[in-house]
C-alpha cells in the first residue's frame, strides 16, 4: 500500500507529468463537450490523394511546426538559460531563401531547382543566423532575449529584401507535399518530418554527449569549464541547431501556401515554441531538460488552439484564452505546487507508520 | 585573424544596434558617423539600426541620386516631396503601392522624393517633422494611426507645406490637408455582396474570414456582409478574424471542415486568406470555383489571385486600388497651377472581377 | 520546560525520500550558553537546524521556546525569526548586489528600509560596535567573504534574537577574524543569548563552547558538558569508532619506489596567469605529495589554477613528463593527465542539478569525447565503484548532487577526478567544511595514491593537515612564492615564520 501511494507522488514529481496531464485534461474536456471531436474520416483531396481528416489530424499537422522548433528551443534554453525570440523572423528568412532558390528573385511559376537544394541553402542560411545569435550570446554574453531581439526586429525586412519585396509563388503540385500530403499517404507530411527530427535529436542525445554537456553548461558554467568543456561553444551549438529546426519549419510553412507573406508568416511562433518548452516542465533558467516533454508540450498547445477554433473562439481572442490555460499549467508545474500535490497524495503515510 | 574580423564586425553591429535601440535624440547625432563607419562590413546592421529608413529606401535614394543630378541640371528645380508610408513588407498591396509611388515620383518626372516607412504612428510623426525641417514642398502621408496628427500637420501648414493624405484618413480638421485620396471600403464590400446576391444561390452558408479587427478594410468589407445576413437571411457558418494571415485562415476553414458543417461560400477579406482557405478545401477535396461546390471570394486583386480567377478556381476578387500616385500627381499639378481641386476627399475607382468575365488583359493591368 | 532553557526540541523526526535524516532527536539549549552541535557529514546537524529555522517542516516531535505555553509552530524562516531564532549559514545567503545596510535590513518589514539615511546610520552603528570593517553603503560583493560572513552575523545579532545559530561561520575566516567573532559570541552569551555553534574545528569547540550535543546517522548520541568530554572521545563518539592516531598517518604510508620514481612529472617555469600572481617556478616528482601554503588570498589557489589552465595563462613554459606542452584551457591539462579539484565546491565543482552519477563521470566523459558517450551500464559501474570506494552517503546514484551534504559532494568530485586516472592530482582545499572522519579519509587516500605513483599537490588552510600529508611545501605571500620547505623544516613554527617572513619587519 505504501509503495502505491508513493508512486503517485513520484509521478507528480516527474517532469513529463505536466504535459501529459494537460493533454489528458484537454482530451477529457473535448470528450465531454463533443465526442465527435475524435472522428477521423477518410477521403481524397482535390489532387486525388487519400487523406485522413479530422481534428486529431489537424493537431498532428499544425502542432508539428511548434514541435520541431521546441526541439531547438529546448536546447537553447537549457544551455543558455534564455530564449531565442527571433525564430519567427528567421523562418521568414529561411522561407524566403527557399522560394528565391526555387523560382528566382520575384519570379513565379514552376520550380527551377530541386527542393532539396533550396532546403539545404535555407538550412545553411538559418544556421548562419543562428550562429550570429549564438556568437552574441556565447562570446559577447548578451542576454539571449536581447541578443535575438536584433534579428527579431530586422529579420522580416531581410526576408523581404531577399526576394526584392516580391511574392514568389511556386506552382508545382509537388512542392505542396511538405506541408500537405504525399500522394498515397493519408497522414500529413509534417508529422513524418517531426518523427524524423525526433529520431535525429534522440539519436544525437543518445549517441553523443549533447545532453550531458548542455545540461552541465546550463547548470554551472564555471564548473563545466573546469571539467574541460567549452561552454561558449556548447551555447553556440545550441543556437545553430535551432537554426536547422527553423529551416525545417520554414519549408513546411512555405509549402503549405506555396508562397510567403513576410510580415505574417510564423508570426508569434516563438512564443508558442517557448511555451512548449515551459509546458514541458523545463526550467526556463536553463539546466536539466526533457526533450519528449517539450515536444508533447508543443502538441498540447496545438490541441488547445484547435479546441478553441472548434468552439469558434475568434482568432484575436485566442492568445487570451491560451494565456489563461498556460498560467494554470505553469502554476501547476511550479515545484512548490507539485510538492504540495505530492504531499497531499501521501498524507496518510505518517499516521500508518505511527501505528506500526 | 578570421576570428578577429568576425568579432570586429559583430562589435560594430552591436554598436549600431544599440544606437538604434536607444533611438533618442542624443543618440541620433552619434548614429550617423557610426553608420558610415560600419556600412561596408556589416550590411545587416544597417537594416537593424535604420528602422525608419527601410533598405529599399536606401536603394532608391542611391539609385535615383545619380539621374537626379542629370535631370536637375536642365529643368532647374525639382518638386520636393516627402512620402510617409507603411512598411512595404506589410502586404502585397503595400508593396504595389510603394512601387507605384516610386515610379511616379521619380527625378525623370520632376520630383525629388524622400521616403520614410513605419507601422508606428510616433515614428511616422518623427519622420514628418524631419521632412518639415528639410523643407519639402509636399508631404504625402499614409498614417499608421488616425489620431495624433493635429500639431505636426499644423506645423506643416505654418511652414507652407501642402499635405496630401493617401490610402488612409486621419482624425484632423480638413483645413490641415489639401486632399485625401482613399478607397471606399464600404463600397468595395457592397459591390462584392451585391455580386454574391446576384449569384442567386438557393441558400447561403458563408464562411466569413475577417482581417485584423477594427481596420478600415475589415470594417468596410464586413459591414456589407453583416447587413446582408440581417436582411436576406444568409447563414454565417463561421465569422472569424484570421488577421490577414493565410495560415490562420487555413486553420479556420479546416476547423469547419473537421466539424462537418456544410458551407458553400468563402468570403475572405483579402487574397492571402482566400488562398489559405482554398488550401484547406483542396486538402478535403471540396471543389471550388466557377460552377463548383464552393464560391471563393477575395479582395485586393493580386496578380496571382486574378490568375486563379482566370483559371476559374476562384469566383470573385474585389479591387482595392493601390495606385494612388496618379491621383496624387493630379492634385499636385492642380496646386502648382493654382487651380481649385474641388472636393477634398477623392475616392478612387475600384472594380470587382468575376471569374466568368475576367480577361488576361485585366490580370495584367489590374493585378498588383 | 526546564528553568533556564530557551529552546527544547523533543523527539524530532524528519525523513526525505529514501533517507531518514532525523530520528527521535532531542536538543536543549540554555540561556547564555554556547552549545556545539557536532557530527559527521550527513549526521543530521543541518537538517536539525533547518527544521528549527522552518526551512523544512518536521515529520514529528515538538519544539518549545521560552516564554510560550505550548509547542511552537515553525513553518517558515519568518516564523522562526518572529520567535527570536536567527541563523547565519555556512554559505553566504545575502544578496551580493545590494549594499551592506540593505542586506542587514532587507525583509525585516519594519518600514525601516524606507528611510535610507536612518538605515545607513543604524547599520554603521552596529558595524562599528562589532568592529566590522565595512561601510553601510558599500556593495556587499565588494567585501571579502569573511566580512560578508560578519555582516550576516551583524544582521542576525541586530534582530534581538534569543537563539542564534551559527552554521560553520568560521570556515572562511582567518584567525584574527575568528577571534573577533568569538569576542562577539562571548558578549552575546553574557546578554543571555543561547548560541548553537556548528563547526568542524575541534579547537574552536574547546575554546568557546559550554556544552556539546553529538549526532550520528540522524540519531542523538548524547549531550555533554565540555569538561567531561576530551577531544579523542568526542571524535570517537562522532565516528562511532575509536579514532586512529591522527598524527601517525604519514608514517604508515609507503613511499613510492616504482618505475619513474624521482622523475619530474610536471615542471613550470615563469608561469603566470591573468589572476594577478607573480611568475613562479614549480615542479613535482612522481609519487610526491607537495603543497602550496600561505594565508587566505596569498595566491596559492591562483597558482594551481594557472597550472590547470583554469585562469588565462599569460606567460611561462610548462613541461609534462619532460616534454614541453601548451596548456591554454582545462581540457589541455586534462589531456595531459592533470586533474584539479577546485577550492569552491559550490561554484566550480558540483553541477548541482545533475545526478551523482553524471557528476562522477563528467570529466572522464569529456576526455573520452563528444561522440563517445559511456553506455548506461558503464556509467552505472563507474558511479557505483566510486560511491563505494569513497563511501559516499547518497540515497542512490540518481540523486541530484546538490541534495548531498558538503563532505559527500566533495567525495563525488574527488571520485570524478580519480575516474580520469590522472597522474597528477591537484586538490585545492579538499577538506574545507567537512567532518573530521572524512578529512582523515581524504588525507589517507592522498598518501595511498601517492604510494601508488600518483603525484599530488595539496592545499589546505589547516597547517597540520599539510604537515601530515606533504613532503614539500611551497610558501606563498602576497601572490608570490617566498620559500620552499621540506624534510626537517616542515614544522608549524617554520611555516609560520616563512609566511610571516619580512612582513614583521615592515610592520
Amino acid at each position: 500500500m505504501r509503495s502505491k501511494s508513493f508512486s503517485i507522488a513520484d509521478l507528480v514529481r516527474k517532469q513529463i507529468f505536466i504535459p501529459i496531464a494537460a493533454l489528458l485534461l484537454l482530451a477529457l474536456f473535448n470528450l465531454i463537450a463533443d465526442p465527435s471531436f475524435y472522428k477521423i474520416s477518410f477521403g481524397y483531396n482535390s489532387a486525388g490523394n487519400p487523406v485522413l481528416t479530422g481534428y486529431l489530424m489537424t493537431i498532428l499537422d499544425y502542432g508539428s511546426e511548434v514541435a520541431i522548433l521546441a526541439i531547438g528551443m529546448t536546447l537553447v534554453t537549457a544551455a543558455s538559460g534564455g530564449q531565442d525570440i527571433s525564430v519567427g523572423a528567421a523562418i521568414a528568412i529561411a522561407g524566403s531563401v527557399i522560394l528565391r532558390v526555387l523560382v528566382g528573385r520575384g519570379g513565379s511559376g514552376p520550380m527551377q531547382r530541386p527542393v532539396i537544394l533550396a532546403f539545404l541553402v535555407a538550412v545553411l542560411v538559418a544556421m548562419i543566423f543562428g550562429a550570429f545569435n549564438g556568437v552574441l550570446v556565447a562570446w559577447f554574453r548578451i542576454q539571449p532575449m536581447v541578443a535575438t531581439l536584433i534579428l527579431y526586429t530586422a529579420g522580416r525586412s531581410i526576408a523581404a529584401w531577399i526576394n526584392n519585396n516580391e511574392l514568389p509563388i511556386v506552382t508545382d503540385e509537388s512542392f505542396t507535399y511538405f506541408g500537405g500530403f504525399i500522394p498515397g499517404i493519408p497522414i500529413p507530411t509534417p508529422f513524418f518530418i517531426v518523427i524524423i527530427c525526433g529520431i535525429l535529436i534522440f539519436c544525437a542525445l543518445k549517441f553523443t554527449n549533447l545532453r550531458l554537456y548542455t545540461q552541465a553548461v546550463g547548470i554551472n558554467e564555471s564548473s563545466s569549464r573546469l571539467n574541460g568543456l567549452n561552454p561558449e561553444f556548447i551555447k553556440f551549438l545550441s543556437f545553430v541547431i535551432l537554426g536547422v529546426c527553423v529551416a525545417v519549419v520554414a519549408l513546411i510553412k512555405v509549402s503549405r501556401i506555396s508562397t510567403i507573406n513576410y510580415s505574417v508568416i510564423a508570426k508569434d511562433i516563438e512564443m508558442d515554441a517557448i511555451l512548449a518548452v515551459a509546458l514541458g516542465g523545463n526550467a526556463l533558467g536553463g539546466g536539466k531538460f526533457n526533450m519528449t516533454a517539450s515536444i508533447l508540450g508543443a502538441y498540447v498547445i496545438q490541441f488547445l488552439t484547435t479546441t478553441l477554433y472548434k468552439f469558434n473562439v475568434s482568432a484575436d481572442a485566442l492568445p487570451a484564452y491560451k494565456a489563461v490555460v498556460i498560467i494554470a499549467l505553469v502554476v501547476l508545474s511550479a515545484p512548490t505546487v507539485r510538492e504540495k500535490i505530492s504531499s497531499l497524495t501521501k498524507k496518510s503515510r505518517p499516521a500508518v507508520k505511527g501505528v506500526s | 585573424m578570421k576570428k578577429k574580423i568576425l568579432s570586429l564586425m559583430l562589435a560594430s553591429t552591436m554598436v549600431v544596434g544599440l544606437v538604434g535601440c536607444g533611438g533618442s535624440d542624443e543618440s541620433a547625432s552619434t548614429s550617423a558617423p557610426a553608420d558610415t563607419a560600419t556600412e561596408a562590413p556589416a550590411p545587416a546592421a544597417d537594416d537593424a539600426a535604420a528602422e525608419e529608413e527601410a533598405p529599399a529606401a536606401d536603394d532608391a535614394a542611391a539609385e535615383e541620386e545619380a539621374p537626379a543630378d542629370d535631370a536637375a541640371a536642365p529643368s532647374g528645380d525639382l518638386i520636393k516631396v516627402g512620402i510617409i508610408n507603411n512598411d512595404p513588407n506589410e502586404s502585397g498591396y503595400r508593396t504595389a503601392n510603394d512601387r507605384d509611388l516610386k515610379e511616379h515620383f521619380s527625378a525623370e518626372n520632376g520630383y525629388d522624393a524622400s521616403f520614410a516607412y513605419s507601422l508606428k504612428n510616433d515614428e511616422q510623426i518623427t519622420a514628418a517633422q524631419k521632412f518639415i525641417a528639410d523643407g519639402v514642398d509636399y508631404l504625402l502621408l499614409s498614417a499608421a494611426d488616425t489620431a495624433g496628427w493635429d500639431s505636426v500637420l499644423q506645423d506643416a501648414k505654418d511652414a507652407g507645406i501642402e499635405v496630401i493624405l493617401f490610402d488612409r484618413t486621419i482624425d484632423a480638421s480638413e483645413d490641415l490637408y489639401a486632399a485625401s485620396i482613399v478607397s471606399d471600403m464600404e463600397k468595395e464590400g457592397e459591390t462584392a455582396v451585391n455580386w454574391l446576391k446576384d449569384q442567386g444561390l438557393s441558400e447561403y452558408n458563408i464562411i466569413h474570414i475577417q482581417g485584423v479587427m477594427g481596420s478600415a478594410a475589415q470594417k468596410g468589407r464586413s459591414g456589407a456582409v453583416d447587413a446582408a445576413v440581417a436582411s436576406d437571411g444568409w447563414n454565417l457558418v463561421v465569422q472569424q478574424t484570421a488577421e490577414w494571415n493565410a495560415e490562420k485562415a487555413q486553420q479556420i476553414v479546416q476547423s469547419v471542415i473537421d466539424a462537418g458543417t456544410p458551407f458553400n461560400v468563402i468570403y475572405a477579406e483579402n487574397d492571402d486568406m482566400a488562398k489559405g482557405a482554398v488550401a484547406a478545401l483542396d486538402k478535403a477535396n471540396i471543389s471550388h470555383g466557377v460552377g463548383k461546390d464552393v464560391i471563393v471570394m477575395g479582395f485586393d486583386c493580386n496578380k496571382w489571385a486574378l490568375q486563379e480567377l482566370l483559371d476559374q478556381n476562384w469566383n470573385y476578387d474585389g479591387q482595392c486600388n493601390p495606385f494612388q500616385a496618379s491621383y496624387i500627381e493630379d492634385v499636385i499639378k492642380k496646386l502648382e497651377a493654382g487651380e481649385d481641386i474641388g472636393e477634398k476627399t477623392i475616392i478612387m475607382d475600384e472594380k470587382g472581377f468575376d471569374a466568368t468575365t475576367i480577361t488576361a488583359d485585366d490580370v495584367e493591368s489590374y493585378g498588383i | 520546560m526546564k528553568e533556564k532553557s530557551v529552546l527544547e526540541m523533543r523527539g524530532i523526526y524528519k525523513s526525505f525520500p529514501g533517507v531518514r535524516a532525523l530520528q527521535d532527536v532531542d536538543f536543549t539549549l540554555c540561556e547564555g550558553e554556547v552549545h556545539a552541535l557536532m557530527g559527521e557529514n550527513g549526521a543530521g546537524k543541518s537538517t536539525l537546524i533547518k527544521v528549527l529555522t522552518g526551512v523544512y517542516e518536521k515529520d514529528g516531535g515538538e519544539i518549545f521556546i521560552k516564554g510560550m505555553d505550548q509547542a511552537a509552530v515553525i513553518r517558515s524562516p519568518q516564523d522562526a525569526q518572529r520567535l527570536g531564532i536567527s541563523t547565519v549559514y555556512q554559505e553566504i545567503t545575502l544578496c551580493p548586489n545590494l549594499s551592506v545596510a540593505e542586506n542587514m535590513y532587507i525583509g525585516r518589514g519594519s518600514g525601516q528600509t524606507q528611510n535610507w539615511k536612518k538605515m545607513n546610520a543604524d547599520a554603521n552603528k552596529i558595524l562599528r560596535a562589532l568592529d566590522i570593517p565595512a561601510e553601510a553603503t558599500q556593495q556587499l560583493s565588494t567585501c571579502s567573504i569573511a566580512i560578508q560572513q560578519m555582516v550576516a552575523i551583524a544582521r542576525a545579532v541586530d534582530m534581538d534574537c534569543k537563539v542564534l545559530i551559527l552554521d560553520e561561520p568560521t570556515s572562511s575566516l582567518d584567525d584574527n577574524e575568528v577571534a573577533k567573532l568569538f569576542g562577539l559570541m562571548r558578549d552575546l552569551r553574557k546578554r543571555g543569548v543561547g548560541i548553537i555553534f556548528v563547526t568542524h574545528f575541534l579547537d574552536q569547540v574547546y575554546e568557546i563552547c559550554d556544552k556539546i550535543t553529538v549526532l550520528r546517522d540522524g540519531k542523538l548520541v548524547g549531550e555533554y558538558v565540555i569538561e567531561d568530554l576530551p577531544r579523542v572521545q568526542l571524535v570517537s563518539k562522532m565516528l562511532g569508532k575509536e579514532l586512529d592516531d591522527m598524527s601517525d598517518i604519514k608514517s604508515e604510508a609507503q613511499e613510492y619506489h616504482g618505475p619513474g620514481a624521482n622523475s619530474y612529472v610536471f615542471e613550470a617555469s615563469g608561469l603566470q596567469s591573468n589572476a594577478g600572481i607573480k611568475p613562479f617556478d614549480f615542479y613535482i616528482k612522481r609519487g610526491e605529495v607537495n603543497g602550496f601554503t600561505g594565508l587566505l588570498g596569498s595566491g596559492r589557489s591562483e597558482c594551481v589554477r594557472a597550472i590547470f589552465g583554469a585562469d588565462r595563462v599569460i606567460g611561462g613554459t610548462v613541461r609534462k613528463d619532460g616534454k614541453e606542452v601548451k596548456i591554454k584551457a582545462p581540457i589541455d591539462a586534462m589531456k595531459q593527465g592533470i586533474a584539479y579539484l577546485p577550492e569552491d565546491r559550490k561554484i566550480d565543482g558540483i553541477i548541482g542539478d545533475l545526478s551523482v552519477r553524471d557528476n562522477i563521470i563528467l570529466a572522464a566523459q569529456v576526455l573520452k569525447g563528444f561522440f563517445k558517450p559511456f553506455s548506461k551500464a558503464e556509467a552505472e559501474k563507474f558511479a557505483d565503484e566510486y560511491i563505494k570506494l569513497l563511501e559516499v552517503k547518497t540515497a542512490s546514484a540518481d540523486t541530484p548532487i546538490k541534495s548531498l551534504s558538503g563532505g559527500n559532494q566533495q567525495k563525488v568530485i574527488l571520485g570524478r577526478w580519480l575516474l580520469t586516472h590522472p597522474d597528477y592530482l591537484i586538490l585545492d582545499e579538499p577538506t574545507r567544511g567537512i567532518d573530521v572522519g572524512t578529512k582523515i579519509e581524504i588525507q589517507k587516500l592522498v598518501l595511498k595514491l601517492a604510494s601508488e605513483g600518483m603525484s599530488v599537490t595539496f592545499i589546505s588552510s589547516e597547517t597540520d593537515e599539510m604537515l601530515r600529508t606533504c613532503s614539500r611545501l611551497v610558501v606563498m605571500r602576497d601572490r608570490k612564492v617566498v620559500g620552499e620547505l621540506s624534510g626537517d623544516e616542515l614544522t608549524q613554527n617554520m611555516i609560520m615564520s616563512t609566511i610571516a617572513g619580512g612582513e614583521t619587519d615592515n610592520a
